[in-house]
């Protein structure tokens, strides 16, 4: 019995929310919320919602951006992988993507839109000599009326995210070795990927394409920074309709919730669709080699440089802004720098750094220990079915299958009739049902890969499971941990939606004052709160990283075992 | 009444396919080593005997060791000491913690504890060795201690899941004739799974073909 315990614990932290949170977002939608004088069900909200000027245009740019972004995400990165795996390139864009799955959404944003805005870095280093400006241009490359942008901050955001999935599931396939058999019968690189692993490698990664897909069809933080604006994406437009004091306008916010919930199900739609349309046209069986792949391959390596390069070059951009006194355009350095944000830390950033921290490590810590307590109860219950394990793998996933904005709407409704709205606990929950299932994914293979004859070897020299736990586990995964907890850090760090819509406006972090900056043209304001946003992940990553290196400095083998 | 290990009507089968039946005694100080191919439940049969047999493996008989029927105990009280392919020492545990973690608490001060172990690197002849990390130790030594941690721990039988196996061969014999050693002097029955036919001719005691 105890051993379901920790199981039902977790789901009911996941799911609870996510049904209470979308019967919330249900009745509003159809009129009934009293608290705003809805008294009876009525569809106004839905035929205000369509009513609305240009909302099949947001729809349609909704869907085009999230399917264009998972598609061009996935391709890349399956693509990059067929061609590079093992290859020195392919080292150096592991080491290179590893750091950067812990950029915030929003700080990416940032940093692209400083990369490629008309008065940004890039038109500032190819002027005047190239372009002849001597003014920014009255060009719009950002907030481009299709979304253009925003689908290039998607999938420099998503490409480290999907290629890091894949890097852990490549052993789990065997697919070096099935690589090395399909070269010998003489296939290409990528026709040998292609056809080979792809399937396997595919299943295995399934779950987090399609939250990848959801997430980028209902996705706020980004589409505020890069995003067209007239009109917005659906999502966006519900957080404007969200705050307005007329009640129609909100009951229709709630409607537009729920259109999300339905707009996203169908992107998945077409997902499975394109799913099937894939697996009819790769005939594996075809024994066509591709053997002179080569200039193919060198395509896929330059699109992932440009992602890489895009993604590393923007987040650089944040300190540099963050420091800057002057910068004339098209000058390609500052004329002047000031230290003066940072020096007065405390006063212009030092509230929101404290609330983001506050919210953050209670729900990585909480989340870790849900985590561990699920896994050591799994290990010790006798003979977990692998039905089961998939089951709760699944029911893990699904706060990331729903759109955000879909749930939290009824959550923060909720919420206020609990007078809990606004308050940093209410947050904290908020964040956890996002942080927990990062924190699982990330310890949950090192775990299971352990080598289970430690815990035999204990317990036959009489250690009770208490102490096999304190002694040998837990201290043999201590590097895992500490790297999950600091995973779970970056996820509430980057949490944008569960802050502003749970904590009312009242609960401020780094990351939401960063989106309320982003409309005004403080620049070097908006990159001090982008580099925090940065800095604060990397702070966690390595502490985890120094902790275990300073304790087990003197014991070669923890270096590699995970 | 007997001491040493006895295996009463030992059954294992797998979705009701018998993979082996068994009865044997092993005298204290004696070998019972079990040779077969792989996949023939040879180690399925140590994992039944140290207590960590899981489903969909099924197991039927008894197993009295020294009296004491173990069948149904969970492996912490069974008093069974086990050793792998590979010696298995806890990496972030220095040599000597790995044998602190062996020897019982058992009302013994501190001073004692650590004697015990200074004494029980001695009789392998690696007296230098108590500070150093297990990872910079060759193949026979971390075997050695890995020994020495299931003694320590006074189990009342061995069960050996091919030991010698990562050893090379000049080792091999030295370990060998230890783990032998020391098991006759402690009077411990000793169950040895091997695919090594020198292993079963060294341990010269009976033989079971899987």
């Amino acid at each position: 019995m105890m051993s379901r315990l920790p199981t039902a614990l977790v789901v009911l932290l996941l799911v609870g929310p996510l049904l209470a949170g979308l019967a919330g977002t249900l009745l509003p939608a159809f009129g009934y919320l009293p608290a705003l004088g809805g008294q009876e069900l009525s569809l106004r909200p839905l035929r205000d919602l369509f009513a609305t000027p240009g909302i099949f245009r947001s729809i349609g740019l909704s869907l085009g951006t999230g399917l264009a972004a998972t598609v061009l995400s996935l391709a890349i990165t399956m693509l990059f992988v067929a061609g590079w795996m093992g290859t020195p390139a392919f080292k150096l864009v592991r080491r290179l993507l590893s750091p950067l799955l812990a950029v915030p959404h929003a700080a990416a944003a940032f940093g692209l839109a400083f990369l490629i805005a008309p008065s940004g870095f890039l038109v500032r280093l190819l002027s005047p000599w190239a372009t002849g400006f001597d003014r920014p241009p009255d060009l719009l490359i950002l907030n481009d009326p299709f979304g253009v942008a925003m689908t290039l901050g998607l999938i420099m955001k998503e490409v480290p995210f999907l290629f890091l999935m894949t890097l852990a599931v490549l052993p789990q396939t065997d697919s070096f070795r099935k690589m090395k058999v399909t070269a010998t019968l003489g296939y290409g690189r990528t026709a040998g990927f292609l056809k080979a692993c792809l399937p396997e490698v595919y299943s295995r990664i399934r779950l987090p394409v399609l939250a990848v897909l959801v997430y980028s069809t209902s996705v706020v933080d980004m589409a505020q920074i890069l995003g067209p604006t007239t009109p917005a994406p659906l999502a966006p437009r519900i957080m404007g309709w969200m705050a307005d004091p007329d009640p129609a306008i909100r009951f229709q916010a709630s409607a537009a919730a729920l259109l999300q919930l339905a707009l996203s199900g169908l992107a998945l739609l077409i997902w499975f669709l394109l799913e099937r349309i894939a697996r009819r046209l790769g005939h594996s069986a075809s024994g066509k080699r591709h053997r002179r792949d080569r200039p193919f391959n060198l395509s896929v390596l330059a699109g992932m440089s440009i992602v890489v390069g895009g993604m590393v070059a923007g987040i650089l951009l944040l300190p540099i802004w963050s420091v800057t006194k002057s910068w004339w355009f098209p000058d390609s350095l500052p004329a002047a720098l000031t230290a003066k944000l940072w020096t007065g830390l405390g006063e212009v950033a030092g509230a929101p750094l404290l609330t983001t921290l506050a919210i953050g490590i209670p729900a990585s810590l909480i989340a870790g220990i849900l985590v561990l307590w699920h896994l050591e109860a799994k290990t010790r219950a006798r003979g977990v079915s692998s039905a089961e394990k998939a089951a709760f793998d699944g029911f893990v996933f699904l706060p990331l299958l729903v759109p955000q904005v879909s749930f939290l709407f009824g959550l923060q409704v909720l919420f206020a009739r609990l007078h809990l709205d606004g308050t940093m606990f209410a947050v904290g929950l908020g964040h956890l049902i996002f942080v927990l299932p990062y924190v699982y994914l990330s310890l949950k293979d090192p775990w299971n890969e352990l080598d289970p004859r430690f815990a035999k070897i204990a317990s036959s020299l009489g250690s009770s499971a208490n102490r096999i736990f304190l002694m040998v586990r837990l201290p043999l995964l201590l590097r895992p941990l500490l790297v999950a907890l600091a995973v779970g850090l970056a996820v509430s760090v980057g949490q944008y939606l569960p802050t502003l819509m749970i904590g009312a406006g009242r609960v401020v972090t780094i990351t939401t004052e960063s989106l309320a900056l982003s409309s005004g043209g403080n620049r070097p304001l908006i990159a001090l709160y982008g580099t925090l946003q940065l800095l604060v992940p990397l702070i966690g990553f390595s502490v985890a990283a120094a902790i275990p290196a300073l304790l087990f400095r003197n014991r070669a083998a923890m270096k590699v075992i995970r | 009444m007997t001491l040493g290990l006895m295996l009463k009507d030992v059954k294992i089968s797998l979705g009701g396919r018998t993979l082996l039946s068994l009865s044997k005694t092993v005298a204290p100080g004696d070998v019972l080593t079990v040779m077969g191919d792989s996949g023939a439940g040879k180690s399925t049969l140590l994992e039944y005997v140290g207590g960590f047999l899981r489903p969909p493996f099924e197991a039927t008989g008894r197993l009295i060791l020294n009296n004491r029927d173990i069948t149904t105990l969970s492996p912490q009280d069974r008093h069974v000491g086990f050793m792998f392919q590979s010696p298995l020492l806890f990496p972030h545990m220095s040599v000597r913690d790995n044998l602190l973690f062996g020897l019982p608490n058992g009302g013994m001060t501190k001073h004692e504890r650590a004697t015990a172990v200074e004494a029980s690197l001695c009789d392998i002849g690696m007296d230098d060795f108590a500070d150093r990390d297990p990872a910079t130790l060759s193949g026979g030594q971390q075997t050695r201690i890995a020994l020495m941690r299931l003694l320590l721990a006074e189990p009342e039988a061995l069960l050996l899941d091919e030991p010698f196996s990562s050893l090379d061969q000049s080792r091999r014999a030295d370990l060998r004739d230890l783990v032998f050693r020391l098991a006759r002097e402690r009077g411990l029955p000793v169950l040895l799974v091997t695919h090594d036919k020198e292993d079963a001719d060294a341990a010269g005691g009976d033989l079971v073909e899987l």
